[in-house]
């Protein structure tokens, strides 16, 4: 008894405490505190990381790789230092694993257009899943209507978890890839990722995870995944916008073809014969986007700090909390129940528009998501233009909850 | 009262009518009203070609020019963005092509709804007005 609650104690997130160092959070709409839930857009800053960034143009900013000055050095050293950063975070097998990207979005399309390229051929088939977003789908329709090959949906069931007996159904020698999210951004399904992984690899295909909303949410170990691609955005996890990453497999890396031409991806250039960079800076061209690189490593080290662990119990709380309080709203619909979820609540009130809701919800300083969230294809699966969307961070409280759950009957009685 | 009065006159009444409203769950009640209150557009409108597609709601936009006027019906899937489409109908609806495409529709400023046109908005009312002093530029020109 004495144990449980002393690691109950120790399990706690100190949310007053991280909360004081996002800023963001400090701020008043419309003299009302905001309730920030729009997590699984974008995520806030902590001090940390908006330090990190300062502090590189202040003290640190140079060109990296080539120079040999001082800063150059640093800057190069402070760069890289995220790489190792990112590997160790993701549980990479090695740094030339990890290529700095814009984002989740860009990640894939390098995929698509270099291994895509090379390996997928008329009549083959590319598996995704009802619940991508559009960033997952778009790519590789392009792709397929290119080469001729085939783009394979697998559905989902009414709770939003894939049916995994028609994903086994779909799974064939033809299977050159599956691509697939390991959290839905709409409705925060945690799909069995391992398993896809495991049947995917069964018949030879190659397996694309998007880790857009998974990385905040959950301990992701590549390796043990045994995912030959996985994606992310910084920005999603604390860390600023404009920079992403792309792990692959190292012996897949390198086999691929290069990306974007230009300085930095080269080892040798002649007008006859131009040689290319290893990895990683095979894929990266051009000046990257060095002090969002730098300060990604202050987002990775405070979610580190925190606790992935302790993160995301309090998001589960948060979750079990909201979801037993929206329910006893009447007529509210929750979009997304699947049994394994993150903390992301999809709904709609009947006969009310959601974009109503969240026209009246922003009036009391309370940021949630309306629309199809750029997942199309799984709004028409259940028949809903739309829903509205809150979804949870580290920082947000049960208080906040509440006040989500009197925002939307307040906003409820002013509609009806 | 001269054509240019009249817009103003319009516009002058809508913001008289908010300035009696305090807090904005007033305003909003009030122009959730005039949502319900706008005729829903009879079915045979709700046409493809007459749908303004915002990323979030949808606006279906009618217009007919009788005797140098053009009047305006329309609608939307959302009462909040219906009652801003009402308001502009009350505005430009029953004017001439040259007052529709001189309307500067201040009065949206005046009531604290600019936010509604924000292109982040995506609800359809910034293409509506567009719409709106589109088909007032197809009737001039037909017209002279």
């Amino acid at each position: 008894m004495i144990m449980e609650t002393a690691s109950a104690i120790l399990n706690t997130l100190p949310v007053s405490e991280i909360r004081s160092q996002f800023p963001l959070l400090q701020r008043t709409i419309n003299n009302k505190p905001i309730v920030y839930l729009d997590n699984a857009a974008t995520t806030q800053k902590p001090w940390a990381v908006i330090n990190a960034l300062r502090d590189f143009y202040v003290n640190t900013n140079a060109n990296i790789h080539r120079g040999i000055h001082t800063l150059a050095e640093e800057a190069t050293t402070a760069y890289e230092a995220t790489r190792l950063a990112v590997q160790s975070f993701i549980g990479a097998a090695a740094p030339e694993e990890i290529i700095f990207t814009r984002g989740t979005t860009e990640s894939i399309n390098l995929v698509a257009n270099t291994w895509g390229k090379q390996n997928i051929h008329e009549g083959d088939e590319i598996l995704i899943s009802a619940m991508e977003h559009h960033s997952n789908i778009v790519p590789w329709q392009i792709l397929c209507a290119e080469k001729k090959a085939v783009l394979k949906v697998v559905p989902v069931n009414d709770a939003g978890e894939l049916i995994m007996e028609e994903f086994e159904k779909l799974l064939s020698p033809k299977t050159k890839l599956v691509a697939i999210t390991y959290v839905s951004n709409s409705l925060g399904t945690i799909n069995p990722i391992s398993d896809i992984i495991t049947m995917a690899h069964n018949v030879g295909a190659l397996v694309l995870v998007d880790g857009a909303q998974a990385t905040v949410h959950l301990n992701i170990k590549v390796q043990q995944l045994n995912c030959d691609f996985y994606a992310f955005s910084g920005h999603k996890i604390y860390g600023p916008t404009g920079v992403g990453v792309l792990y692959g497999k190292q012996a897949l890396l390198e086999s691929m073809p290069v990306f974007m031409g230009g300085g930095e991806m080269i080892k040798e250039v002649s007008f006859g014969k131009t040689t290319y960079a290893v990895l990683p800076y095979k894929y990266e061209a051009g000046t990257p986007n060095i002090a969002d690189t730098v300060a990604l490593k202050a987002a990775i080290d405070f979610m580190q700090q925190t606790g992935i662990e302790k993160i995301q119990a309090h998001e589960n709380a948060l979750l079990a909390y909201s979801t037993d309080k929206m329910l006893q709203i009447d007529d509210l619909h929750i979009y997304g129940t699947a049994k394994n979820k993150t903390g992301v609540i999809s709904f709609l009130v009947k006969n009310i528009h959601p974009q109503d809701i969240g026209v009246l919800l922003d009036n009391q300083a309370i940021a949630v998501r309306t629309g199809h969230h750029c997942t199309q294809p799984l709004m028409h699966r259940f028949g809903i233009p739309g829903t509205v969307r809150a979804s949870f961070a580290m920082y947000n409280t049960f208080e906040e909850v509440d006040a989500l759950v009197k925002g939307i009957e307040k906003s409820i009685k002013m509609l009806l | 009262m001269s054509e240019s009065n009249t817009i103003a006159a319009r516009e002058a009444e809508i913001v008289e009518a908010f300035s009696l409203l305090d807090s904005w769950e007033e305003k909003y009640e009030y122009i959730i009203e005039l949502g319900k209150q706008l005729p829903p557009l009879d079915a045979k409108y709700k046409l493809e070609e007459n749908i303004i597609k915002g990323c979030q709601s949808t606006v279906w936009l009618v217009a007919n020019f009788e005797n140098g006027k053009v009047y305006f019906k329309a609608d939307s899937d959302a009462v909040i963005v219906k009652g801003l489409v009402s308001l502009l109908i009350k505005v430009l609806s029953g004017l001439t092509p040259d007052e529709i495409l001189q309307a500067k529709l201040g009065f949206l400023q005046d009531i604290g709804m600019m936010s509604h046109l924000a292109q982040t908005r995506s609800n359809g009312l910034r293409a509506m007005i567009q719409q709106m002093k589109n088909y007032a530029l197809a009737f001039q020109s037909i017209h002279s």
